[in-house]
């Protein structure tokens, strides 16, 4: 029914345009201009409209940066998190130099210089000077970011294998993720999907000695101010571990093992506590507890309060529950951190039983 | 070929249905185009509810989904198809077969001086493989288990095994051979193209003096063959992984509790075959929207476009370097990071040609005389959305930023603005300037102007504050983010942008009565109402096969002679402030050399 009432509005508002042009074809009277080709009127009316278009635009970018500021995620938990901070700080920047200018630009000679009867357009086909200019600013400009990139690029991507850094296995499947710890001897045992049988669900090679120690959880713990070098294996199809606060994203392939490493510089609880994040979950609670009293009228369970936490997501379509696929991260101090592995099962605990 | 060309006799079916003359083609592809148009931004708007307001029901979702709307709910696996299908009909059928397909036919043998296509054999064939595989792909709506749905981009193992997804069974082997087909009916229609624009120039016609359209649809159709021929083969070893059981892009894989034998083969290896094509893809999409404009932003700025040379040159070069930054959509795909800084430094190098054509554009505009006819608005509207979406390109290809907003909904921003509604823009703009080539009638500037400005808004309400929700670290291709209430705030700005949308896509109706009702009660037009320089006003207003009546016209000057003075300050042609291309030199007037 609903349907079929929409079709019929959309016929009558069809129906209504046309009685409307047909209107405005007969108000225009007999000596206006038909023939459907801009003319002087047109010309003065679009030509404002420009000029208001570019104001809309500004106004929607003030509005976005303004009243979104707090979507803008909050200060980096990682240490390579400062070097890409501050390269996306100097390229917004840039980028909304560029295009306020450029907009400006283009609207105002739309408006300015809108068509009139006796005004003649100047013939002016090319300058080399002008084009040298617009060719060589943004090579100079582009040159620096370039550099400025690869140079953050190279410093993120480069791994020491040789550091005292704690190896960790993120291992997905649809549509969940696992941590697996090296334990004692901070190396992985060999797996492979083909091991997979009952609760040795991650396929971790049980004749392999350096796997008899390692922990395997649903939670990612890590100690503050320690290195990750984070392994990443999937069992059926791509994923993404993608750990926003931490600027850090991997793809996830099966057949084989991506890597990517970062050191994290602030525990959960110092996240909780800086001022961005005390706003922001509490613009988080007020619009929860609004979804709450809707729940409740309609007799359902309230929404729990939130509170923040680090997470990991899958960023690349896998499926049905793809939405939901995620990992809780903790960020805690090595003292706690050990309390919590200590507690864990090791993979020798987990078979043997 | 003789001025008798194509005296034969037309039965209904040679001219309206199996028609060899590429001025019926070209309005078959249009027409076409359209029709997947209207599917594919129906489908934007179901799932843009469902972002909006989530697991909510809807009784149109019911209606139009049958099955895989319980109860009105949208089910997460039909969310996938949709987003995947939009993404598939917007990128290959409307905004490649419907744009290029549409303004290739017309313009290149009307604005060179032919009299059709260099074969028009195989420019219908090339139509009809493009009408078999729309057929298939919307066909594959319909089947039991649903569409593919493993995102536009496909990338196996998920595409390749049905075990993964509803939508990697039947659904994805139609989606490959519709594919498969498109990209046969592409080739034909490139290979065609470049022929023509080689051999078949009149008299007078040098390469530098074609105008930029011919240009862009020239380098269009070389990219073309030189990179979809890659996707086919991707799709074909992607068809012998899901049906041979070989081992391309699959290993190691244990799903439904089950060790898959294939061992060795790696996904990576199709992300670069398909990006290889899915790159050069975008400017197989943008370019002829920017030939359509420049065309466009010189008659209608009554001035010449500005740095000829430069223009071509930076088309040739952002072709030539599409081709080789393929790897910035691969950050990070695990592939290894030196391959990264090579792609980041050739990626932003395509900067430095946008940022040319950008600021000759503008220039074209300074000091001109514009006249604000409904394809000017939608040409200088694309100009403003390819600043906005190059800008954030800067972002996204640099392999350091890439790396937290990569799939993110920054990325969809980006996207859709610098290739999705600029292209757009450049159809819109292309069907208002030619529509009186195409049906001898005027489209009623009035609707235009409604279309343009709510359009013009809407998309800029859409796709603006989408790029703060991506900087929020909302990834794309999520049925639903309320599993995450961290997410709990970006609520209000879904709704506004669903509302935006709905607004932008209503508008189109507005388009689309106006096409329409202009084809048949549309004010007769005249032989050359833009007063413009180009060849294809010199044709009769009705169209007739082989287009000149007579002899072919010989081309004596570029087309870009708006506004030019003798030295004596007057007019070339006195009285009016354009030189048709077949004007011969006159007295008194410098010759440029171009």
């Amino acid at each position: 029914m609903t349907i079929f009432l929409i079709l019929l509005i959309v016929a009558l508002l069809g129906v209504s345009v046309w009685q409307l042009s047909k209107i405005y074809k007969f108000t225009l009277g007999g000596d206006s201009d038909t023939s459907e080709i801009a003319n002087d009127k047109d010309n003065q009316t679009q030509g404002k409209l420009m000029l208001a278009f570019v104001i809309f635009l500004y106004g929607l970018m003030a509005y976005c940066f303004i009243s979104y500021n707090s979507y803008f995620l909050p200060e980096t938990a990682s240490e390579h998190g400062k070097g890409y901070d501050m390269l996306m700080k100097i390229s917004v920047v840039l980028i909304m130099f560029v295009q306020i200018c450029t907009q400006f630009l283009l609207h105002f000679f739309a408006y300015k210089y809108r068509g009139k009867k006796d005004q003649k357009a100047l013939f002016f086909a090319d300058s080399h000077t002008l084009e040298l200019i617009w060719t060589g600013i943004p090579i100079i400009t582009l040159a620096g970011l370039i550099i400025y990139g690869l140079y953050t690029w190279v410093d993120i991507m480069h791994i020491d294998e040789e550091e005292d850094a704690m190896v960790v296995e993120l291992y997905a499947y649809q549509f969940a993720w696992r941590a697996r710890y090296a334990g004692a001897d901070n190396e992985l045992g060999k797996a492979n999907v083909r091991f997979i049988e009952g609760v040795n669900t991650l396929g971790v090679d049980e004749s392999d000695n350096y796997g008899q120690d390692d922990i395997i959880t649903n939670e990612l713990h890590l100690p503050v101010n320690k290195k990750v070098i984070f392994k990443l294996r999937s069992q059926d199809v791509l994923h993404s571990a993608y750990m926003p606060f931490f600027r850090a994203q991997m793809n996830v392939v099966p057949g084989m093992i991506t890597e990517f490493a970062y050191t994290p510089i602030k525990t959960t609880e110092e996240m909780r506590q800086t001022d961005f994040m005390l706003e922001k979950v509490e613009t988080i609670n007020n619009v929860r507890r609004e979804n709450s009293q809707k729940l409740i009228a309609k007799g359902e369970e309230a929404l729990e309060p939130y509170e923040f936490d680090y997470y990991l997501l899958c960023n690349k379509i896998c499926g049905a529950s793809h939405y939901n696929m995620q990992m809780k991260i903790v960020v805690e101090s090595e003292e706690d951190f050990n309390n919590w592995l200590a507690e864990q099962k090791t993979f020798r605990q987990v078979v043997s039983k | 070929m003789s001025a008798d060309h194509g005296h034969h006799k037309d039965t209904f079916i040679t001219k309206y249905i199996f028609s060899e003359d590429h001025h019926m083609i070209s309005k078959q592809y249009l027409i076409t185009g359209l029709l997947m148009g209207i599917i594919g931004i129906g489908m934007s708007l179901l799932f843009r509810m469902q972002l909006a307001w989530p697991e909510q029901s809807f009784q149109v979702f019911e209606v139009l989904l049958g099955k895989w709307a319980p109860e009105g709910v949208m089910d997460p696996n039909v969310y996938l198809a949709l987003v995947t299908i939009h993404g598939t009909i917007m990128v290959f059928f409307v905004l490649t077969a419907g744009l290029s397909g549409t303004f290739s036919n017309l313009l290149i043998p009307l604005q060179i001086g032919a009299r059709d296509m260099a074969s028009g054999f195989m420019n219908m064939v090339s139509y009809w493989l493009f009408f078999l595989s729309s057929i298939i792909m919307v066909f594959s709506l319909f089947i039991e288990a649903g569409p593919a749905a493993a995102g536009w981009t496909i990338y196996p193992p998920l595409s390749a095994l049905p075990q993964a997804m509803p939508g990697s069974g039947l659904g994805m082997t139609l989606w490959l051979v519709a594919m498969a087909i498109f990209i046969a009916s592409s080739l034909l229609g490139s290979l065609n193209y470049v022929v023509t624009v080689i051999n078949l120039r009149t008299k007078g016609m040098s390469m530098t003096r074609l105008p930029l359209t011919i240009w862009a649809f020239f380098v269009t159709a070389v990219i073309g063959v030189i990179s979809f021929p890659v996707l086919l083969s991707a799709a074909l070893l992607l068809i012998m992984d899901r049906s041979f059981g070989t081992s391309f892009y699959l290993s190691d894989i244990f799903i439904q509790g089950e060790v898959l034998h294939n061992q060795g083969g790696s996904p990576v290896l199709f992300e670069h075959l398909f990006w290889f094509l899915g790159h050069p893809e975008v400017y197989i999409v943008l370019l002829p929207a920017l030939g359509i404009t420049s065309e466009i932003i010189a008659t209608n700025a009554r001035k010449p476009i500005f740095g000829y040379r430069a223009m071509v040159g930076s088309i040739i070069a952002i072709a030539f370097l599409s081709t080789i930054v393929w790897g910035h959509h691969m950050f990070v795909s695990g592939m290894n990071p030196f391959l990264g800084s090579v792609f980041t430094f050739t990626t932003l190098l395509i900067a430095i040609p946008s940022a040319v054509k950008s600021f000759n554009y503008i220039t074209t505009l300074w000091k001109g005389n514009l006249q604000f006819n409904p394809g000017m608005l939608f040409s200088i509207g694309l100009v403003s959305t390819f600043i906005t979406g190059g800008l954030t390109g800067i972002i996204l290809g640099d392999s350091t930023l890439d790396i937290n907003v990569h799939d993110t909904y920054f990325v969809v921003a980006h996207f859709h603005l610098v290739m999705g509604i600029s292209a757009l823009y450049g159809l819109f703009a292309g069907v208002y300037h030619w529509f009186p080539k195409m049906y001898g009638k005027m489209m009623n500037k009035n609707l235009g102007y409604v279309h343009f400005w709510v359009t013009a808004v809407g998309a800029y309400g859409v796709f603006f504050p989408m790029h703060f929700v991506g900087m929020a670290g909302l990834p794309r291709r999520y049925y639903t983010y309320t599993n995450f209430p961290y997410f709990d705030d970006l609520a209000d700005t879904q709704v506004l942008i669903t509302v935006f949308a709905l607004i932008t896509a209503a508008a189109q109706l507005v388009f689309l009565y106006n096409f329409i009702y202009s084809i048949f009660y549309g004010k007769k037009a005249e032989q050359n109402p833009w007063k413009s320089n180009t060849l294809e006003w010199t044709t009769p207003v009705e169209h007739i096969h082989g287009n000149w009546p007579a002899e072919l016209p010989t081309v004596q000057r570029w087309a870009y002679d708006y506004s030019k003075t003798k030295e004596n300050g007057e007019y070339v042609i006195e009285g009016q402030d354009y030189t048709p291309q077949t004007t011969p030199v006159q007295e008194g007037e410098e010759e440029l050399t171009h």
